[in-house]
């Protein structure tokens, strides 16, 4: 490869090319009059990804401001490549959640697998060893051609990835529905460790520094992969698969212990993984957060391939890649360190004085241009935004008609695709690896994974109810962000702060954008109320096929702490003869609160009202309570009342545990009462000694409790008899998933 | 007792058994480099779970040719014990230590889940903690753990008293289910003919104390550290 070759595939520089590469005519314009003259091909290419969506927030970030990100938990919030909380005793948690939807839609296994290696990243980029993983997955209707195959291809991915590296994936949540036909969502998180002194930034320093390229050798996979994902899809989508990465999560391993290798020497100024946009994010990002310029030199790059030009190379983004820059005279030390660990160890530049972004390879200067005007300059929109119409709650003519024995509504609930069992999917999950797992999915409302070689843990959960969110994005997003507290707060947990991932469809529709910024004020109002931070997070926009819209899916995944992770509570039932307790209260107007429940689309065959209110004092004032008690050993199992009401929380618990119940509290009880999704409540079972003194504990701190009945057999059952036995409801959870997968239904 | 675990690049499970072995021998392991290619001297020789070398080629094949394991081979020659788990198991068999081969699960599918086993024989170090029949419950986590062996072999580790664990399931049980895997014989660990190798899938290991849900694979390390101290 020459110069001249180079040159040779590079095409003029115009405004067509540019609107090819994702900028707009104006955004074009922009580009021309800070440089003061027509970029270059390789300068076009960069200044499209920096200004794309997906890498400069353009459409959500004058929302996201608006957003609570302190408080005095908060190490650092959103800007850096993960969130950093205070865990105490000089330890740090240090996590975030980041979509890979696109590239999961086009190709499932390596989508979703890059996915997880990209969050992985972010997190031990800080300086964290990872402990443990979580994903959010929503995909189209199970009826839908394209379902199965997604569904085998992302768990496969995520599975394939995660249980390489040796970090349990610990949790998650999934959801079917017909709007996520065209645009599957697949939302990865990571939590990591790390000591308070020991925490590593992106921002460049000193002139002269060496800038280290190391990992994996850069491909020609990836290139315009931001661009990809800040457009909507049309029918020939399937066709940029060649825009997809590659994972290879045994070079991800190696390069996270030789990065924390590298970081218990004094070696590093700053590190940062070249995630999105690659090489460009990494470098200008770097740079430009240290004021300064940064000078690169392509020939030495570690290439997979032969004759790549420059601008391949600055678009490329090919995998498990760090930049690092390293203090003067330390190369030799770093080396050694990647040596050992047989990945690829290249200086490929330094800081300069100038401010530019420069670009070197076969003897010419392909980009020279500048770094904070360019960055500064990234789009920054108001984009015209509708507020959603408010729905009127459903009143009581949704139940006329309804007559279905209650066993047999159980068990149809228990077998719909969202409230059947995931065993198929977290099976596939190295869930215990680390030996550090306390809960994981299924067992608790939260997953524990204990801080390695201490007792205290961390308790993690992801959340959003996205049939809410579109109803009301304002409290949608409010309750996303009250049931990750209060799923925390379920196990034990004190929740510290959240990392949000917003999914939504094409923010230049004002339908659209309405839904997004309601979230964000519903999301801002929760936080602020409980105490809960955003410390990271990321945007996901143009989930868009042919027009049809994503439903507005706010993922928010949620940590907390406990000091001792054996102090944490599961869902299942331990013991027959426990007292059954509903704390929180049933009673809005109508008695329990049916609007876009599951059990009004379900049994109903209705998707309508307005979702759940979230009375937030109410919530924290009950979900203190719950941790209290659980602190004070009070508890043998706790349960959030969520999806399917009260008697679906409480059929859940006794699955998990293989006891049964028999129910005092709901006689003569409407299905309002026993399907409506209030929120703020939770399930307990305590045992029969400490019942009084947790009803009178309840009563000091004016917290609505009843007591629904006792643990007991093996059915669940009331004072009219067996209502159905936990064998079928088992049968019916269990079945779904594994018989959809092999293709029996 | 004294034990070494032998580290790859692409281990993963090696602090899990640095963990278990610490708690139960009060004595931290030496953790042995891939490319070293001496051991210190020791009385128990562990093979970590991973994903040695990516397991891109066929799993454990790559690291059974790696510099240390000619020395693991040698130890176990001289009767050093030497325990395998998971990617260990692979490896170990791979290396020739012990017979068949580790295949592809039946289902194709990676499988994570507690699992009942049937403990086989008492008659080594790290089973003399357990009764003979008695069933226990260790995590499996694994893709290739579909243990292959012709009849005749499978009858001659049985006549030899070589089969460690079974897999079992019944109706009985919290989770009903058996082999996991497509194993022949439901098999889920074996020993060499002098018992002093053992290879399973299973991860004992990750059983060892309250947190893990259940303490079945403790008695495992302390029959050990008993027999080796």
């Amino acid at each position: 490869m020459s110069a001249e070759a180079t040159k040779a595939q590079e095409r003029p520089v115009t405004a067509e090319l540019g609107k090819e590469f994702g900028l707009s005519a104006e955004e074009y314009q922009n580009a021309l009059d800070i440089l003061g003259r027509t970029p270059t091909f390789t300068e076009l290419g960069i200044i499209s990804v920096m200004w794309s969506e997906h890498c400069s927030y353009k459409s959500s970030k004058v929302w996201l401001k608006t957003l609570p990100t302190t408080g005095p938990q908060v190490i650092c919030g959103p800007g850096e490549n993960a969130g950093v909380v205070d865990i105490g005793d000089g330890d740090a948690v240090i996590f975030k959640m980041e979509s890979h939807n696109h590239p999961s839609y086009i190709e499932p296994y390596q989508g979703a697998a890059t996915g997880v290696g990209g969050i992985l990243r972010d997190v031990f980029t800080m300086g964290a060893r990872p402990i443990a993983n979580m994903n959010a997955l929503r995909f189209g209707s199970p009826d839908h051609p394209k379902t199965r195959h997604l569904v085998s291809g992302v768990v496969a991915g995520i599975g394939g990835y995660g249980n390489c590296v040796g970090v349990p994936t610990v949790g998650g949540e999934t959801n079917f529905h017909p709007a996520y036909n065209g645009n599957i969502l697949v939302n990865a998180m990571t939590v990591g460790v790390a000591k308070t002194d020991r925490i590593f930034y992106s921002a460049a320093a000193g002139i002269g520094n060496p800038v280290v390229y190391v990992g994996s050798k850069t491909g020609r996979d990836g290139i315009h992969g931001a661009t990809m994902a800040s457009a909507e899809f049309t029918e020939d989508s399937e066709e940029k698969r060649p825009t997809v990465q590659v994972g290879d999560p045994f070079t991800e391993k190696l390069l996270i212990e030789a990065c924390l290798e590298l970081m218990e020497t004094d070696a590093i100024v700053a590190i940062q993984d070249m995630g999105a946009a690659g090489l460009t994010s990494s470098s200008v990002e770097m740079a430009g957060k240290g004021g300064l310029g940064i000078e690169l030199t392509l020939d030495t790059l570690p290439m997979r391939e032969q004759a790549m030009t420059p601008y391949e190379i600055m678009l490329s983004e090919s995998q498990e890649r760090m930049l690092i820059i390293l203090k003067p005279g330390r190369e030799e030390v770093a080396k050694a360190i990647f040596d050992k660990w047989e990945l690829d160890f290249a200086v490929i530049g330094h800081l300069t004085d100038t401010g530019n972004l420069v670009i070197k390879m076969y003897g010419e200067t392909w980009c020279d241009m500048p770094i904070a005007p360019v960055s500064n300059a990234a789009p920054e929109y108001n984009r015209p935004w509708e507020p959603t119409p408010k729905a009127a709650d459903v009143d009581d003519s949704v139940l006329a008609g309804y007559s279905a024995d209650l066993g047999d509504t159980l068990a149809k609930l228990f077998g719909c695709p969202d409230l059947a069992s995931k065993r198929w999917i977290w099976e596939q999950y190295d869930s215990l690896v680390g030996g550090d797992t306390r809960f994981m999915s299924g067992q608790a409302d939260a997953a524990v994974v204990r801080v390695p070689g201490q007792t205290k843990a961390v308790a993690i959960t992801t959340d959003c109810t996205p049939r809410y969110c579109l109803a009301d994005p304002v409290e949608g997003g409010k309750q996303a962000v009250a049931e990750a507290w209060r799923n925390l707060s379920a196990v034990g947990a004190l929740p510290l702060a959240i990392t949000d991932n917003m999914n939504f469809g094409n923010p230049e529709k004002p339908r659209i954008m309405g839904q997004f910024v309601g979230a964000v004020q519903g999301i801002g109002e929760a936080c602020k109320a409980l105490d809960f931070p955003v410390v990271s997070g990321n945007v996901s926009l143009y989930n868009e096929t042919n027009g049809e819209a994503i439903l507005p899916t706010p993922a928010i995944g949620g940590v907390g702490i406990m000091p001792d992770a054996m102090i944490a509570v599961g869902i299942a039932f331990k013991n027959e003869g426990d007292v059954i307790l509903a704390v929180g209260e049933t009673a809005n107007p109508y008695g329990g609160h049916l609007g876009q429940s599951i059990f009004l689309r379900e049994i109903l065959g209705r998707e309508e009202g307005a979702p759940p209110p979230v009375d937030l004092a109410v919530e924290r004032r009950n979900g203190d309570f719950v941790r209290g008690l659980i602190h004070e050993g009070l508890v043998v199992s706790s349960h959030d009342a969520a999806d399917g009401g009260l008697i679906v929380t409480i059929a859940e618990m006794a699955l998990a545990g293989g006891i049964g119940a028999y129910l005092t509290g709901f006689d003569g009880a409407s299905p309002r009462v026993l399907f409506g999704e209030d929120q703020g409540r939770y399930v307990l079972a305590v045992r029969p000694d400490v019942a009084a003194t947790v009803q009178e504990k309840a009563k000091a701190a004016g917290v609505p409790v009843t007591v629904l009945g006792e643990t007991r057999g093996t059915s669940l059952s009331g004072r009219g008899g067996d209502i159905v036995s936990l064998k079928r409801l088992r049968d019916a959870n269990e079945t779904w998933l594994p018989s959809y997968m092999a293709a029996e239904l | 007792m004294k034990a070494a675990i032998v580290v790859f690049p692409g281990s993963n499970r090696e602090r899990d058994a640095v963990a278990a072995l610490e708690a139960v021998s009060g004595t931290k392991p030496h953790l042995v480099w891939h490319r070293d290619t001496e051991l210190p001297k020791v009385d128990l020789i562990v093979v970590p779970g991973g994903f040695s070398y990516g397991d891109y080629l066929r799993s454990g094949a790559m690291a059974a040719h790696s510099p240390i394991m000619r020395e693991v081979k040698a130890r176990a020659e001289q009767g050093v014990r030497v325990l395998g788990v998971c990617n260990g198991f692979q490896i170990i068999t791979e290396a020739g230590l012990l017979p068949g081969a580790l295949m592809r699960n039946g289902a194709l599918k990676f499988v994570c889940r507690v699992q009942h086993l049937r403990v086989e024989n008492t008659d080594s170090p790290f089973t003399k903690k357990y009764a003979k029949g008695q069933i226990v419950r260790y995590p499996v986590a694994h893709g290739d753990g579909n243990y292959w062996t012709d009849a005749e072999t499978v009858k001659r580790l049985d006549g030899e008293g070589q089969v460690a664990f079974r897999y079992v399931g019944d109706e009985a049980r919290a989770d009903p289910r058996g082999n996991p895997n497509g194993s022949v014989s439901d098999i889920a660990g074996i020993f060499n003919a002098k018992r002093t190798v053992l290879g399973l899938m299973p991860h004992p290991e990750d059983a060892v104390e309250a947190l893990h849900g259940n303490t079945d694979g403790k008695p495992m390390f302390e029959g050990l550290v008993e027999a080796l101290s």
